[in-house]
């Protein structure tokens, strides 16, 4: 009877995962055996392995170590910070506030800034360093993802470091720690769980950056994501599009399976 | 100040935010001793134990540690270790590194931390627990792995801070004995916190007595127990029957009614006062005997004696604790010998209570 009333429970869960998880993941396997023309063939799979995919993957992973470095080194610092603060919700939601507002928003405002005589430019001018091209390249691109990224990194870190009993702390002082050696041997290992769900929440997404490519980085960057894009949307060749889909999933569940609770215990 | 000396306490007190925690702290504390901090919650133990770590400053006055003034040392360059009420074991690290875990931080060679790491865990019977992880032990492991952790530091000073507080009461009793031995075989002084009068009693060389952010007595538990200050030390360490009387002249004292003979000197005649008599001093005797003649209210059977409250002809309470039983109702007899008698002073403070004191008390216990 329970049993029974417990799997009726579950249908919407599993209808919707289905539909919306399930049945995708296996049509972008299925497409990604088609070649333009429609045949069935392994082609698209032989072609993720020529140098202009690799070395667009090389990139990917690289830019997205990259902005998850940043976001994690400047998040850690504030999450830790925000722990230490009086009014610890206002900052918080002043924090969250920008995640509510359209990433496209955010993008825009962003040439606004950066662009040939806008306000960073003319600042850079005017302090003596000369106009610099800002928007358009690798190190915008970099700039603007970890400011989109840094509250998803954040939240996570600041929660493991709310949770962390300040005993451990004083324990670490009182045996004759520095603060640099408690930090190393007691703060980070403890609050690692918070650093690995915001690895996760911040690698994964910044993997398959499209928009931000062609708005911030002006296709200078050229990631999976728009590789993906470009394939659906402009060469029509969903075949290939679904094939970079494919490895881009497999590269989410490599790292998932690397910043796991498993992975965590052989620490 | 003496060569035995360790840590000394000169008009010491601490505020937060305005609120007064401690005021005017003094004491000394010598080296290997065990020394108990005992007092309600909210008294200050816990803030003079902190002040001793270094986790927290003075407001005024000055802490002085082997002849060094320490009030602005981090707790980290301090030679006392902690043992924490919660243990504050590192979850993330076997107990073999919870206890190596100072030893690195002081950069010995891994030759020298591990016979350290294993005199220390046999040090508190835990030998063979190197490989266990935190979550596995048991609350007295726990306790055990982070007394082992503090003393592998060769600490001249051992805070433990209400460390059996999470202890049931076999294990709590079990653990006092061993901390008591492990403190004579160390050598080093203890400073224990707690708010357990009989734990204190059991394991102290010394124990303060506070009250309100201020020592109201400090002393060895006999004096304490036997000749309490005033009525919250006498009502806080065992229980007490305090009945307010008169001081005739020295040695005699009015209560109750009656005049009986006491121990006690060096108070103005006709002074008003407080006794103390311990329930257990009080023996049961057949109506119309003994000193006092009082009528049983209530009964209590508390396994190792009986403990009655009886009301005498004045209306004053007073509880025995008996071996023998009564019958509420009862009209029963009390029998007490003079020494069982404590006068206290209203308002006298420590040192003159201890001049008081030894101006009579010198001449037979010297």
């Amino acid at each position: 009877m329970t049993k029974k009333l417990t799997n009726t429970y579950l249908i919407p869960y599993v209808l919707w995962i289905g539909l919306f998880v399930v049945a995708p993941l296996a049509m972008v396997l299925y497409y990604s055996f088609f070649d333009i023309q429609g045949h069935f063939s392994f082609e698209n799979y032989v072609r993720f392995f020529t140098p202009i995919y690799l070395r667009m993957t090389v990139s990917s992973i690289g830019y997205a170590c990259l902005i998850t470095f940043f976001t994690l080194l400047i998040a850690y610092p504030t999450a830790y910070l925000l722990t230490k603060m009086k009014n610890r919700r206002l900052w918080l939601m002043l924090i969250i506030l920008p995640t509510w507002i359209n990433v496209l928003l955010k993008a825009y405002a962003f040439i606004g800034l950066l662009s040939t005589y806008g306000p960073v430019d003319t600042l850079l001018a005017l302090s003596g360093i000369g106009r610099k091209q800002i928007l358009f390249t690798g190190f915008s691109f970099v700039f603007v993802s970890v400011y989109l990224f840094i509250p998803f990194m954040i939240l996570p870190i600041y929660n493991s470091l709310e949770k962390l009993n300040d005993s451990f702390v004083e324990a670490a002082y009182d045996l004759g720690a520095s603060a640099w050696a408690t930090f190393r041997r007691v703060i980070f290992p403890l609050t690692l769980e918070g650093v690995k769900s915001g690895v996760q929440a911040v690698f994964i997404p910044a993997l398959s950056l499209f928009m931000l490519t062609r708005l911030i980085a002006g296709n200078r960057v050229i990631t999976l994501g728009t590789a993906i894009e470009e394939h659906f949307l402009v060469t029509q060749d969903w075949g290939m599009g679904a094939t970079i889909a494919v490895f881009l999933i497999l590269a989410m569940i490599v790292v998932m399976a690397l910043m796991g609770k498993g992975w965590l215990k052989r620490w | 100040m003496t060569e035995k000396t360790i840590i000394q306490f000169d008009h010491v007190a601490k505020r937060f935010d305005g609120e007064i925690i401690l005021r005017d702290i003094n004491f000394e504390i010598e080296r290997g001793k065990f020394y108990t901090l005992l007092g309600p919650s909210g008294c200050g133990k816990t803030t003079i134990l902190r002040l001793i770590a270094g986790f927290l400053e003075p407001s005024e006055g000055t802490i002085t540690f082997d002849g060094q003034l320490v009030n602005k040392i981090p707790p980290n360059k301090r030679q006392v270790n902690t043992v924490f009420q919660d243990y504050a074991l590192f979850p993330h690290l076997n107990v073999f590194e919870n206890v190596a875990f100072g030893l690195r931080i002081n950069k010995l060679a891994n030759k020298e931390i591990e016979p350290r790491v294993k005199e220390a865990l046999h040090f508190v019977n835990l030998d063979g627990y190197q490989n266990r992880e935190i979550a596995e032990l048991s609350g007295g492991q726990k306790q055990r792995v982070a007394i082992a952790r503090a003393i592998v530091n060769r600490p001249q000073v051992l805070l433990l801070d209400e460390p059996l507080s999470a202890l049931d009461l076999k294990l709590r009793t079990a653990m006092q004995v061993e901390l008591r031995q492990l403190q004579r075989r160390l050598g080093i002084t203890f400073i224990f916190v707690t708010h357990d009068q009989e734990e204190a009693l059991a394991m102290s060389d010394e124990i303060f007595v506070l009250n309100q952010g201020k020592i109201e007595q400090s002393g060895s538990p006999r004096s304490i127990y036997d000749e309490p200050i005033n009525r919250f030390v006498a009502d806080f360490i065992g229980e007490s029957n305090i009945i307010p009387g008169t001081m005739l002249r020295d040695r005699v004292v009015s209560f109750a009614g009656k005049t009986f003979d006491c121990v006690d000197q060096g108070f103005d005649e006709m002074e008003s006062v407080e006794i103390v008599i311990r329930p257990e001093d009080l023996e049961l005797k057949p109506q119309g005997e003994g000193m006092l003649q009082v009528r049983v209210e209530s009964q209590l059977f508390r396994g190792v004696h009986y403990e009655m409250i009886g009301k005498d002809a004045d209306g004053n309470s007073w509880m025995i604790h008996s071996t023998k039983s009564a019958q509420i109702g009862e009209a029963i007899g009390l029998f007490f010998e003079p020494e069982a008698i404590h006068v206290m002073r209203h308002d006298e403070t420590e040192e003159d209570f201890d001049r008081r004191l030894e101006s009579y008390e010198g001449a037979d216990h010297d």
